[in-house]
């Protein structure tokens, strides 16, 4: 016997999403999901993106790793809180994990939480957690190719940051091809030049970043 | 790779479907998957069997339909299909805002059972 069903399969993943969605708005806070390869700068990013809205905006961090809590320490050595998920071999965050994470976290003190994801181009971005937004990362060493090779990332990004910028110079980076490419296939994604570590560049992306900020704590959707 | 997830995520919706039935085995299980997800159907198919070890789905057929992907174009209303790559320009215009109608669908389509 045949029985029609037509439903989604990530339906699970989805709906867990689409609760974590409303809690977010519930209480006016902002959350990011910033996605890249390992080594390129997530961690790295974070931290500069601290430094420049932790005056403005009270802010935690949700790390995402295959194991080891090295990365939410770094932020808690910041002043930040940190919530370590550890996914035990998955190589993607999904919603329930994220779940469990903000529950331990006080959401009306806070305006932005930002998700650090697991280290992978690849299936973080299928995964719906709710976030208001997704921004990946991609660093001049891994090379201007990136966006022919993993299009699905680049295309549910919201932002691009260019990260590594310093190191524009020793490598072959072809930076126009790039931005011909990522504007092909993400047309309305700004590209952020940025050196996490030397500071150059960053205050555009916050600046990008605090606008969205301010129309979750207003109440819009961002 | 998250195939595991997803042929769990199948596994939940065929068998509350199954069991709403009352069947006794499920026989083959139709889903379309859109070209621009990273599912890799090879990965899917062995997924499904580890995941429905010993389950009222076990030894069923998953049948993957694999959608190509299509965007209509904000300016002219071109409706154009595209790979993984080329997508993000209409090939009619040359404009850029476009909108993807179809390639990223996970779905589960219906189930055959006993
Ligand atoms: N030269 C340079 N190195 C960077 C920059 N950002 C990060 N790194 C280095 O890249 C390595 C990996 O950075 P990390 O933030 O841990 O990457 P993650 O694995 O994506 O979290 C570290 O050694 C950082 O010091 C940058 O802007 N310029
Ligand atoms: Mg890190
Ligand atoms: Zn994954
Ligand atoms: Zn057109």
């Amino acid at each position: 016997m045949k029985i029609d069903i037509g439903e989604r399969i990530l339906a699970a993943n989805d709906d867990l999403a689409a609760g974590n969605r409303e809690l977010f708005a519930e209480h006016g806070v902002y959350v990011l999901d910033l996605m890249a390869s390992p080594g390129a700068g997530k961690t790295s990013t974070i931290l500069a993106t601290i430094d420049a809205l932790r005056d403005r905006y009270s802010i935690a961090v949700i790390e995402g790793d295959i194991a080891s809590k090295v990365d939410a320490e770094k932020v808690r050595a910041h002043g930040i809180p940190a919530v370590q998920i550890n996914t035990g071999g998955a190589c993607h965050l999904e919603s329930a994990m994220i779940r469990r994470a903000v529950d331990t976290l006080d959401l009306d003190a806070l305006d932005l939480i930002i998700i650090e994801n697991v280290g992978n181009l690849v299936c973080p971005s299928d995964f719906d957690l709710g976030e208001h937004a997704k921004v990946m990362i991609l660093s001049v060493p891994e090379g201007h190719d990136k966006p022919y090779k993993y299009p699905n990332i680049f295309q549910v990004s919201r932002a691009v940051i260019l990260n590594k910028y310093d190191t524009v110079g020793v490598f072959d980076f072809d930076e126009a091809e790039f931005r011909e490419v990522v504007g092909s296939l993400n047309p309305h994604a700004p590209i952020f030049p940025v050196s996490a570590t030397k500071g150059d560049g960053v205050d555009a992306w916050a600046e990008w970043l605090a606008e969205r900020i301010e129309a979750v704590k207003e109440g819009g959707s961002a | 790779m998250h195939e595991a997830g997803i042929a769990a995520g199948i596994l939940k919706t065929v068998i509350d479907a199954a069991e709403g039935a009352g069947a006794s085995r499920v026989n083959t299980v139709d889903v379309t998957v859109g070209e621009l997800t990273e599912v890799v159907e090879d990965a899917l198919h062995f997924a499904w069997g580890a995941a429905t070890d010993g389950t009222i789905a076990q030894g069923s057929k998953l049948e993957i339909t694999m959608l190509p992907a299509r965007s209509r174009c904000a300016d002219c209303a071109e409706v154009f299909g595209h790979g993984r790559y080329d997508g993000g320009r209409c090939p009619a215009c040359g404009g850029y805002v476009v909108d993807l109608l179809a390639g990223r669908e996970l779905r589960v389509d219906g189930i055959d059972i006993d």
